[in-house]
Protein backbone atom coordinates (compact mmCIF):
# COMPACT_ATOMS: atom_id res chain seq x y z
CA UNK A 1 0.00 0.00 0.00
CA UNK A 2 1.40 3.40 -0.91
CA UNK A 3 0.99 6.15 1.70
CA UNK A 4 -0.32 9.76 0.89
CA UNK A 5 1.88 12.30 1.84
CA UNK A 6 2.28 16.95 2.01
CA UNK A 7 4.44 19.17 2.05
CA UNK A 8 4.33 18.65 6.42
CA UNK A 9 5.32 15.22 6.34
CA UNK A 10 7.58 14.60 3.36
CA UNK A 11 10.94 15.70 5.55
CA UNK A 12 9.86 12.68 8.14
CA UNK A 13 8.22 10.20 5.93
CA UNK A 14 10.81 10.64 2.60
CA UNK A 15 14.26 12.22 3.96
CA UNK A 16 14.18 10.58 7.04
CA UNK A 17 13.06 7.49 5.93
CA UNK A 18 15.71 4.13 6.53
CA UNK A 19 13.66 2.58 3.54
CA UNK A 20 14.71 3.88 0.37
CA UNK A 21 11.29 5.69 -0.79
CA UNK A 22 9.50 6.23 -4.04
CA UNK A 23 7.23 9.10 -4.21
CA UNK A 24 4.47 9.52 -6.99
CA UNK A 25 3.48 13.41 -7.64
CA UNK A 26 0.22 12.70 -9.19
CA UNK A 27 -3.21 15.21 -9.33
CA UNK A 28 -6.84 13.75 -9.89
CA UNK A 29 -7.14 15.64 -12.99
CA UNK A 30 -4.15 14.31 -14.71
CA UNK A 31 -5.02 11.57 -17.36
CA UNK A 32 -1.50 10.07 -17.41
CA UNK A 33 -1.13 9.98 -13.82
CA UNK A 34 -4.05 8.00 -13.41
CA UNK A 35 -2.73 5.15 -15.96
CA UNK A 36 0.18 4.71 -13.55
CA UNK A 37 -1.58 4.81 -10.54
CA UNK A 38 -2.25 1.44 -10.41
CA UNK A 39 0.91 0.39 -11.47
CA UNK A 40 1.98 2.06 -8.78
CA UNK A 41 0.36 0.57 -6.12
CA UNK A 42 0.97 -3.00 -7.62
CA UNK A 43 4.75 -2.20 -7.02
CA UNK A 44 3.95 -0.83 -3.30
CA UNK A 45 3.09 -4.61 -2.81
CA UNK A 46 5.54 -6.52 -4.63
CA UNK A 47 8.65 -4.61 -3.03
CA UNK A 48 6.77 -4.06 0.97
CA UNK A 49 9.65 -4.63 3.17
CA UNK A 50 11.88 -3.08 0.56
CA UNK A 51 10.60 -0.01 -0.63
CA UNK A 52 8.22 2.71 1.02
CA UNK A 53 5.78 4.18 -1.99
CA UNK A 54 4.31 7.53 -1.08
CA UNK A 55 2.00 9.74 -3.44
CA UNK A 56 2.13 13.52 -3.04
CA UNK A 57 -0.73 15.11 -5.05
CA UNK A 58 0.59 18.49 -6.15
CA UNK A 59 -2.96 19.86 -6.16
CA UNK A 60 -2.60 19.92 -1.98
CA UNK A 61 0.95 20.41 -1.87
CA UNK A 62 3.36 22.99 -3.80
CA UNK A 63 6.22 22.96 -1.65
CA UNK A 64 8.03 19.90 -2.50
CA UNK A 65 6.84 19.44 -6.36
CA UNK A 66 8.52 23.42 -6.80
CA UNK A 67 11.99 22.39 -4.54
CA UNK A 68 12.39 19.85 -6.63
CA UNK A 69 12.04 21.13 -9.67
CA UNK A 70 8.86 19.51 -11.05
CA UNK A 71 6.91 21.03 -14.38
CA UNK A 72 5.46 17.73 -15.47
CA UNK A 73 2.77 15.00 -13.90
CA UNK A 74 3.19 11.76 -13.44
CA UNK A 75 6.82 12.39 -11.98
CA UNK A 76 8.04 9.40 -9.84
CA UNK A 77 11.06 10.16 -7.57
CA UNK A 78 13.24 7.36 -5.92
CA UNK A 79 14.89 8.97 -2.84
CA UNK A 80 17.60 6.84 -0.78
CA UNK A 81 19.01 8.02 2.64
CA UNK A 82 17.09 11.82 2.06
CA UNK A 83 19.06 11.89 -1.74
CA UNK A 84 17.33 11.38 -4.94
CA UNK A 85 19.00 8.28 -6.80
CA UNK A 86 16.36 8.53 -9.80
CA UNK A 87 13.39 9.67 -11.42
CA UNK A 88 10.32 9.51 -14.43
CA UNK A 89 8.28 11.76 -15.72
CA UNK A 90 4.93 9.91 -17.50
CA UNK A 91 3.27 7.05 -17.82
CA UNK A 92 6.40 4.87 -18.32
CA UNK A 93 5.72 1.11 -18.63
CA UNK A 94 5.67 -0.86 -15.44
CA UNK A 95 8.87 -2.61 -16.58
CA UNK A 96 10.58 0.62 -16.69
CA UNK A 97 9.63 1.77 -13.48
CA UNK A 98 10.56 -1.64 -12.07
CA UNK A 99 13.71 -1.23 -13.12
CA UNK A 100 14.54 2.25 -11.95
CA UNK A 101 13.15 0.01 -8.51
CA UNK A 102 15.93 -2.78 -9.02
CA UNK A 103 18.38 -0.91 -9.87
CA UNK A 104 18.62 1.86 -6.58
CA UNK A 105 18.14 -0.91 -4.44
CA UNK B 1 -9.29 -18.31 -22.04
CA UNK B 2 -11.64 -17.57 -24.53
CA UNK B 3 -13.76 -14.46 -25.33
CA UNK B 4 -16.45 -14.18 -28.85
CA UNK B 5 -15.04 -10.51 -28.73
CA UNK B 6 -11.66 -8.80 -27.27
CA UNK B 7 -12.04 -5.03 -27.77
CA UNK B 8 -7.75 -3.66 -27.63
CA UNK B 9 -8.32 0.30 -25.93
CA UNK B 10 -10.47 1.90 -23.54
CA UNK B 11 -10.64 4.95 -24.55
CA UNK B 12 -14.18 6.26 -25.96
CA UNK B 13 -14.38 3.77 -29.22
CA UNK B 14 -14.08 0.77 -26.68
CA UNK B 15 -15.60 1.54 -24.27
CA UNK B 16 -18.91 1.93 -26.29
CA UNK B 17 -17.84 -0.80 -28.26
CA UNK B 18 -17.66 -3.15 -24.97
CA UNK B 19 -21.01 -1.66 -24.04
CA UNK B 20 -22.90 -2.64 -27.29
CA UNK B 21 -21.12 -6.29 -27.38
CA UNK B 22 -22.29 -6.63 -23.16
CA UNK B 23 -25.39 -5.84 -23.30
CA UNK B 24 -25.64 -8.26 -26.36
CA UNK B 25 -24.87 -10.67 -24.40
CA UNK B 26 -21.19 -11.05 -26.39
CA UNK B 27 -18.78 -12.73 -23.07
CA UNK B 28 -16.48 -9.04 -23.70
CA UNK B 29 -12.78 -8.63 -22.73
CA UNK B 30 -11.58 -4.88 -22.54
CA UNK B 31 -7.95 -4.54 -22.78
CA UNK B 32 -6.31 -1.41 -21.58
CA UNK B 33 -2.64 -0.10 -21.09
CA UNK B 34 -3.40 3.02 -19.10
CA UNK B 35 -6.62 4.50 -17.52
CA UNK B 36 -9.99 4.33 -19.04
CA UNK B 37 -10.72 7.32 -21.17
CA UNK B 38 -7.75 7.56 -23.58
CA UNK B 39 -7.13 10.91 -24.84
CA UNK B 40 -10.25 13.16 -23.07
CA UNK B 41 -8.16 12.23 -20.13
CA UNK B 42 -5.55 14.55 -21.42
CA UNK B 43 -8.22 17.26 -22.78
CA UNK B 44 -9.14 19.78 -20.16
CA UNK B 45 -12.65 20.56 -21.77
CA UNK B 46 -14.64 18.69 -24.26
CA UNK B 47 -17.11 21.16 -25.76
CA UNK B 48 -18.56 18.85 -28.72
CA UNK B 49 -19.98 16.22 -27.02
CA UNK B 50 -24.12 16.70 -27.05
CA UNK B 51 -25.49 16.49 -23.47
CA UNK B 52 -22.55 18.75 -22.23
CA UNK B 53 -24.11 22.39 -23.16
CA UNK B 54 -21.52 23.63 -20.43
CA UNK B 55 -18.83 21.76 -21.62
CA UNK B 56 -17.74 18.72 -19.28
CA UNK B 57 -13.84 18.05 -18.31
CA UNK B 58 -12.45 15.24 -20.06
CA UNK B 59 -11.37 13.81 -16.77
CA UNK B 60 -14.72 13.47 -15.97
CA UNK B 61 -16.11 12.35 -19.15
CA UNK B 62 -14.05 9.66 -19.10
CA UNK B 63 -15.14 8.35 -15.05
CA UNK B 64 -19.04 8.80 -16.58
CA UNK B 65 -17.64 6.17 -19.41
CA UNK B 66 -16.18 3.90 -16.80
CA UNK B 67 -19.14 4.13 -14.15
CA UNK B 68 -21.47 2.99 -17.44
CA UNK B 69 -19.60 0.43 -18.48
CA UNK B 70 -19.22 -1.11 -14.68
CA UNK B 71 -22.70 -1.68 -14.71
CA UNK B 72 -21.74 -4.68 -17.26
CA UNK B 73 -20.29 -7.87 -16.99
CA UNK B 74 -17.29 -7.10 -18.89
CA UNK B 75 -13.62 -8.23 -18.40
CA UNK B 76 -11.48 -5.73 -18.02
CA UNK B 77 -7.80 -6.12 -18.24
CA UNK B 78 -5.08 -3.88 -17.69
CA UNK B 79 -2.01 -4.14 -19.83
CA UNK B 80 -0.17 -3.59 -22.72
CA UNK B 81 -1.15 -5.89 -26.22
CA UNK B 82 1.92 -7.04 -27.47
CA UNK B 83 0.76 -9.38 -30.82
CA UNK B 84 -2.99 -9.75 -32.40
CA UNK B 85 -2.65 -13.03 -34.58
CA UNK B 86 -4.62 -15.46 -36.43
CA UNK B 87 -5.34 -18.56 -34.93
CA UNK B 88 -6.37 -21.97 -35.12
CA UNK B 89 -9.84 -22.79 -35.85
CA UNK B 90 -10.55 -19.04 -37.40
CA UNK B 91 -9.93 -17.39 -33.13
CA UNK B 92 -7.49 -14.51 -32.83
CA UNK B 93 -4.79 -14.70 -30.05
CA UNK B 94 -3.68 -11.87 -28.21
CA UNK B 95 -0.53 -11.91 -26.52
CA UNK B 96 -0.04 -9.70 -23.37
CA UNK B 97 2.46 -8.33 -21.38
CA UNK B 98 3.36 -9.83 -18.44
CA UNK B 99 3.27 -13.51 -20.59
CA UNK B 100 -0.35 -13.49 -20.24
CA UNK B 101 -2.38 -14.09 -23.59
CA UNK B 102 -6.30 -14.81 -24.71
CA UNK B 103 -8.23 -16.18 -27.21
CA UNK B 104 -10.88 -14.42 -29.21
CA UNK B 105 -13.81 -15.08 -31.75
CA UNK B 106 -13.62 -11.52 -32.90
CA UNK B 107 -11.18 -8.50 -32.23
CA UNK B 108 -12.24 -4.95 -32.00
CA UNK B 109 -9.12 -2.95 -32.26
CA UNK B 110 -9.65 0.76 -30.17
CA UNK B 111 -6.07 1.37 -29.60
CA UNK B 112 -6.32 5.00 -30.77
CA UNK B 113 -3.01 7.45 -31.59
CA UNK B 114 -0.13 8.77 -29.63
CA UNK B 115 1.12 12.76 -30.04
CA UNK B 116 3.67 13.03 -32.48
CA UNK B 117 7.02 14.11 -31.07
CA UNK B 118 8.88 16.86 -33.04
CA UNK B 119 12.38 15.35 -32.90
CA UNK B 120 14.32 18.19 -32.29
CA UNK B 121 17.11 18.88 -30.17
CA UNK B 122 16.63 19.55 -26.32
CA UNK B 123 13.37 17.55 -26.52
CA UNK B 124 14.04 14.52 -24.93
CA UNK B 125 16.11 16.06 -22.31
CA UNK B 126 13.72 18.92 -21.06
CA UNK B 127 10.91 16.09 -21.29
CA UNK B 128 9.03 16.49 -18.18
CA UNK B 129 11.20 19.67 -17.31
CA UNK B 130 9.35 22.11 -20.05
CA UNK B 131 8.27 19.90 -22.73
CA UNK B 132 4.77 18.61 -22.34
CA UNK B 133 1.98 16.72 -24.24
CA UNK B 134 -0.69 17.63 -21.92
CA UNK B 135 -1.39 20.83 -20.77
CA UNK B 136 -4.33 19.86 -18.37
CA UNK B 137 -1.98 17.67 -16.56
CA UNK B 138 1.03 20.08 -16.48
CA UNK B 139 -0.75 23.32 -17.07
CA UNK B 140 -0.60 24.53 -13.86
CA UNK B 141 3.08 24.46 -13.12
CA UNK B 142 3.33 27.23 -15.29
CA UNK B 143 1.29 29.75 -13.82
CA UNK B 144 2.00 33.55 -14.53
CA UNK B 145 5.30 32.23 -16.23
CA UNK B 146 5.43 32.19 -20.25
CA UNK B 147 5.16 29.21 -22.49
CA UNK B 148 4.85 27.97 -25.88
CA UNK B 149 2.70 25.72 -28.10
CA UNK B 150 3.46 24.17 -30.99
CA UNK B 151 0.74 23.17 -33.40
CA UNK B 152 -2.15 24.48 -35.50
CA UNK B 153 -4.69 21.88 -34.83
CA UNK B 154 -7.74 21.75 -32.80
CA UNK B 155 -5.54 20.24 -30.39
CA UNK B 156 -2.95 23.13 -30.40
CA UNK B 157 -5.50 25.91 -30.56
CA UNK B 158 -7.91 24.59 -27.88
CA UNK B 159 -4.58 23.84 -25.71
CA UNK B 160 -3.76 27.63 -26.27
CA UNK B 161 -6.59 28.68 -25.50
CA UNK B 162 -6.65 26.45 -21.92
CA UNK B 163 -3.02 27.78 -21.45
CA UNK B 164 -3.63 31.54 -21.40
CA UNK B 165 -5.96 31.77 -18.88
CA UNK B 166 -3.42 30.20 -16.36
CA UNK B 167 0.10 30.96 -17.85
CA UNK B 168 1.38 35.13 -18.35
CA UNK B 169 1.60 34.62 -21.84
CA UNK B 170 1.41 32.27 -24.56
CA UNK B 171 3.60 31.99 -27.81
CA UNK B 172 1.50 29.92 -30.29
CA UNK B 173 4.07 28.27 -32.86
CA UNK B 174 2.71 26.99 -36.40
CA UNK B 175 4.79 26.48 -39.36
CA UNK B 176 1.74 27.09 -41.86
CA UNK B 177 0.37 31.10 -42.09
CA UNK B 178 -3.43 29.32 -41.75
CA UNK B 179 -4.65 27.09 -39.35
CA UNK B 180 -6.29 23.71 -39.48
CA UNK B 181 -8.09 24.00 -36.15
CA UNK B 182 -11.63 25.18 -36.06
CA UNK B 183 -12.89 29.04 -36.52
CA UNK B 184 -13.96 29.71 -33.09
CA UNK B 185 -10.83 28.70 -31.43
CA UNK B 186 -8.84 31.29 -33.72
CA UNK B 187 -11.23 33.59 -33.02
CA UNK B 188 -10.75 33.43 -29.16
CA UNK B 189 -7.00 33.20 -29.62
CA UNK B 190 -6.92 36.40 -31.88
CA UNK B 191 -8.97 37.83 -29.09
CA UNK B 192 -6.66 37.12 -26.13
CA UNK B 193 -4.23 39.32 -25.03
CA UNK B 194 -1.52 37.18 -23.94
CA UNK B 195 -1.34 34.91 -26.63
CA UNK B 196 1.16 35.65 -30.01
CA UNK B 197 0.50 33.98 -32.75
CA UNK B 198 4.17 32.98 -34.26
CA UNK B 199 3.11 31.78 -37.84
CA UNK B 200 5.66 29.86 -40.71
CA UNK B 201 8.43 29.04 -37.81
CA UNK B 202 9.24 25.74 -37.06
CA UNK B 203 10.70 24.52 -33.62
CA UNK B 204 15.06 23.84 -34.13
CA UNK B 205 16.07 23.14 -30.68
CA UNK B 206 14.95 23.54 -27.30
CA UNK B 207 17.42 25.44 -24.76
CA UNK B 208 17.81 25.23 -21.02
CA UNK B 209 19.80 24.50 -17.67
CA UNK B 210 19.78 22.57 -14.92
CA UNK B 211 16.20 24.38 -13.70
CA UNK B 212 14.83 23.03 -16.69
CA UNK B 213 13.82 24.44 -20.22
CA UNK B 214 14.69 28.05 -20.37
CA UNK B 215 13.93 29.20 -24.57
CA UNK B 216 12.86 27.70 -27.95
CA UNK B 217 14.41 28.46 -30.76
CA UNK B 218 12.48 28.91 -33.97
CA UNK B 219 13.66 29.44 -37.66
CA UNK B 220 11.40 31.35 -40.04
CA UNK B 221 10.25 29.43 -42.94
CA UNK B 222 10.47 33.14 -45.13
CA UNK B 223 13.55 33.89 -44.19
CA UNK B 224 15.39 31.15 -42.57
CA UNK B 225 16.33 33.99 -39.51
CA UNK B 226 16.22 32.30 -36.28
CA UNK B 227 14.16 33.86 -32.96
CA UNK B 228 15.22 32.49 -29.73
CA UNK B 229 11.58 32.75 -27.22
CA UNK B 230 12.12 32.85 -23.91
CA UNK B 231 9.75 30.05 -22.38
CA UNK B 232 9.59 27.85 -19.53
CA UNK B 233 7.19 25.02 -21.17
CA UNK B 234 6.49 23.75 -24.70
CA UNK B 235 3.47 22.08 -25.16
CA UNK B 236 3.96 20.04 -28.22
CA UNK B 237 0.67 19.12 -30.81
CA UNK B 238 1.96 18.33 -34.34
CA UNK B 239 -0.62 15.09 -34.66
CA UNK B 240 -0.68 11.75 -34.14
CA UNK B 241 0.65 8.37 -34.53
CA UNK B 242 -1.68 5.47 -34.59
CA UNK B 243 -0.43 3.01 -31.83
CA UNK B 244 -0.64 -0.14 -34.41
CA UNK B 245 2.68 -1.83 -33.43
CA UNK B 246 0.44 -4.73 -32.43
CA UNK B 247 -1.21 -5.09 -35.62
CA UNK B 248 -0.32 -8.33 -38.17
CA UNK B 249 1.00 -7.58 -40.85
CA UNK B 250 -1.23 -8.27 -43.70
CA UNK B 251 -4.06 -5.74 -42.21
CA UNK B 252 -4.41 -3.06 -44.57
CA UNK B 253 -3.44 1.00 -43.43
CA UNK B 254 -2.94 3.64 -45.12
CA UNK B 255 0.04 5.55 -45.65
CA UNK B 256 0.38 7.07 -41.93
CA UNK B 257 -0.22 3.46 -40.38
CA UNK B 258 -3.92 4.18 -39.81
CA UNK B 259 -6.40 0.95 -40.43
CA UNK B 260 -8.23 0.37 -43.04
CA UNK B 261 -12.01 -0.24 -42.43
CA UNK B 262 -15.04 -0.44 -44.75
CA UNK B 263 -18.35 1.61 -43.06
CA UNK B 264 -18.86 -0.95 -41.01
CA UNK B 265 -15.41 -1.13 -39.48
CA UNK B 266 -14.43 -4.39 -41.07
CA UNK B 267 -10.54 -4.24 -41.59
CA UNK B 268 -8.89 -6.41 -43.93
CA UNK B 269 -8.72 -9.85 -42.18
CA UNK B 270 -12.67 -10.95 -41.71
CA UNK B 271 -13.09 -11.04 -37.81
CA UNK B 272 -11.11 -8.13 -36.92
CA UNK B 273 -12.61 -4.70 -36.55
CA UNK B 274 -11.04 -0.97 -36.47
CA UNK B 275 -12.68 1.91 -34.28
CA UNK B 276 -11.58 5.33 -33.30
CA UNK B 277 -8.92 7.14 -34.00
CA UNK B 278 -6.91 4.28 -34.99
CA UNK B 279 -9.39 3.97 -38.00
CA UNK B 280 -8.58 6.09 -41.17
CA UNK B 281 -10.78 9.08 -41.31
CA UNK B 282 -10.99 12.15 -41.37
CA UNK B 283 -12.81 13.45 -38.35
CA UNK B 284 -11.18 12.06 -35.01
CA UNK B 285 -13.64 13.42 -32.65
CA UNK B 286 -15.38 11.80 -29.19
CA UNK B 287 -18.59 11.76 -30.76
CA UNK B 288 -17.28 9.95 -33.72
CA UNK B 289 -15.00 7.41 -31.98
CA UNK B 290 -18.29 6.79 -29.77
CA UNK B 291 -20.18 5.95 -33.44
CA UNK B 292 -17.41 3.75 -34.82
CA UNK B 293 -17.29 1.89 -31.40
CA UNK B 294 -21.01 1.02 -31.81
CA UNK B 295 -20.97 0.68 -35.79
CA UNK B 296 -18.15 -2.06 -34.90
CA UNK B 297 -19.72 -3.57 -32.01
CA UNK B 298 -22.97 -4.12 -34.20
CA UNK B 299 -20.41 -5.84 -37.05
CA UNK B 300 -19.21 -8.08 -34.56
CA UNK B 301 -22.25 -8.91 -33.32
CA UNK B 302 -23.09 -10.27 -36.62
CA UNK B 303 -19.81 -11.58 -37.69
CA UNK B 304 -20.03 -13.80 -34.12
CA UNK B 305 -24.13 -14.96 -35.45
CA UNK B 306 -22.45 -16.29 -38.47
CA UNK B 307 -19.15 -17.92 -36.75
CA UNK B 308 -21.23 -19.36 -34.10
CA UNK B 309 -23.96 -20.98 -36.70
Amino acid sequence: MSVAITDTDFENVVIKSALPVLVDFWAPWCGPCRGIGPIVEELASEYAGRLQVCKMNVDESSKVPAMFGIRAIPTLILFKDGEVVDQITGAVAKSTLAAMIEKAL
Amino acid sequence: MLYDAAVIGAGPAGITAALYLVRAGAGTALIENSAPGGQILSTAEIENYPGFPHAVKGWELADLFDAHLAEYPVERLRGGVLSVRPAEGRLFHLDLEEGKGLDAKAVIVCSGAQHRKLGIPGEEEFSGRGVSYCAVCDGNFYRGRDVAVVGGGNSALEEALYLSRIVRKVYLIHRRDTFRGAQIFQDKLRAAENVEIVTECVPEEIRGGAAGMESVAVRSRRDGEIRVIAAEGIFIYVGMDPANGFLPEEVRRDPAGFVITDAEMNASIPGLFAAGDIRSKHCRQVCTAVGDGATAAAAALSYLEHWNA
